[in-house]
């Protein structure tokens, strides 16, 4: 006779115990996932892609949260830039219309500067700043976020924000503070999103992709 | 002792005499498990088309030192209309005691205009109105605003409590809209719900999502 039922407390649950099966009806609080890690490698871009390589960009998450670590840039005083697709990635230039500003600090104290900078688009489908003038010393690098809303939506724009702290090109450089937001002017489904550097690859660094429920 | 049931006399499996390639459907509680999470999803509000207020009027307090709302494609009845906020400090009303600041980034469609600055007209100092974090909303079809906001430790008795909030706007007149508000509540009393309603007009779509933060 099968034995078909443990009592409680008849388990020793401090023990190690690998399930190889499938566990059901634990309710689990989690609502931030981690989906994808890209590591850049002298990477002339790296792309999140719905459905392949494990990625998920679509109506499993209703926002998507992207961090940056230590993006480094091959090339000295470019722009880390970002674009999306409705089609799959095969091709990214979606229209759209942002705003950027930043606050600047100089190393040696002899520079700061606050206010709205000219990198923005208007309703153009080039790929958009999200960090402006990286420098590409052995220490230099920029971190920060990005957010997309509801990108699978079908009834509306698709709304991002972000803001990224930066190390910039310049000889003592400046410490930046990069924001940016807008949207893609699109009621269409976005189901890729792609990062490149304005020239030249991204050496190093980490984007991470994360879903929220 | 009935055959199929153990009982307490078993005290112990030894690991590898289980057959953990099976499937298990637990129907109790189950902690103890490893939670990658630094989001609890606390509660939902969903537009029903016609909205006159989102409220969170519950699930705000000591459990969490800082709470994460999340709007998506918050959508107005009216055109231009500004998405507020006020907070619950223990009695009925949504009337707490604020100073905020408020500045925005904008740029048309168009690429006519841009500006960066701060908006006088739409900070608070001392008041009890309710503080503007999306703003301009268009209330064309495809026309909404998104953003997030975080409220810190507002079960605190002993201090004020700030509040952050960082939003993208499409508005009535085709401009992008980035605007950044930041303040306190001020008062040492509990805040224990959160209100959102248009300065005019419905709520005609969109979500908003309460995350406590672990």
């Amino acid at each position: 006779m099968a034995l078909s039922k443990l009592a409680a407390n008849s388990f020793d649950l401090t023990d190690n115990y690998a399930l190889t099966g499938t566990v059901t009806g634990v309710v689990s609080t989690q609502k931030l996932f981690l989906i994808k890690n890209l590591d850049a490698s002298s990477s002339s871009t790296l792309s999140f892609v719905d459905g392949a390589s494990s990625v998920v960009l679509d109506n499993t998450y209703k926002t998507y949260l992207f961090k940056f670590i230590n993006i480094h840039c091959e090339t000295n005083d470019k722009h880390l830039t970002f674009q999306t697709s409705t089609n799959g990635g095969s091709s990214y230039g979606v229209t759209l219309t942002n705003t950027n500003f930043r606050s600047a600090h100089k190393e040696d104290d002899s520079f700061t500067f606050f206010g709205y900078v000219d990198n923005d688009v208007a309703q153009g489908t080039s790929f958009a700043v999200i960090n402006e003038g990286l420098g590409n010393a052995n220490d230099a690098s920029a971190s920060g976020e990005l957010w997309l809303f509801n990108p699978s939506n079908t009834t509306f724009v698709k709304h991002y924000m972000s803001q990224f702290s930066g190390m910039n090109f310049q000889s003592p450089p400046q410490a930046t503070n990069y924001f940016t937001a807008g949207y893609f002017n699109t009621t269409s489904a976005i189901d890729a999103i792609q990062f490149k550097m304005s020239s030249g690859n991204i050496d190093s660094g980490r984007i991470a992709l994360y879903g929220i429920k | 002792m009935a055959f199929g049931e153990v009982g307490t006399s078993l005290s112990k499996i030894k690991a590898n005499s289980l057959n953990l390639a099976g499937t298990f459907g637990f129907s109790g509680t189950v902690t103890g498990l490893a939670d990658e999470t630094p989001l609890v999803l606390l509660s939902t509000f969903t537009s029903d088309g016609s909205d006159a207020t989102a409220t969170f009027a519950s699930g705000i307090d000591s459990t969490y030192k800082e709470y994460l709302f999340v709007f998506n494609n918050i959508h107005p009845q009216n055109d231009e209309k500004d998405l507020q906020v006020g907070f619950r400090d223990g009695g009925s009303d949504y009337d707490a005691v604020k100073t905020t600041s408020y500045f925005e980034a904008i740029h048309d469609e168009a690429d006519s205009s841009t500006s960066l600055g701060y908006q006088t007209g739409l900070d608070i100092a001392q008041g009890t109105g309710f503080q503007t974090i999306l703003r301009f909303i268009g209330d064309d079809n495809d026309q909404s605003a998104s953003g997030i906001m975080r409220l810190y430790n507002p079960s605190s008795t002993t201090f004020v409590k700030h509040f952050v909030a960082v939003g993208s706007s499409v508005t009535g007149g085709d401009y992008a809209n980035n605007h950044f508000i930041a303040g306190y509540i001020n008062t040492t009393t509990a805040i224990n719900g959160v209100q959102f309603k248009f300065n005019s007009g419905e709520i005609q779509g969109g979500t908003i999502d309460l995350f406590g933060v672990v």
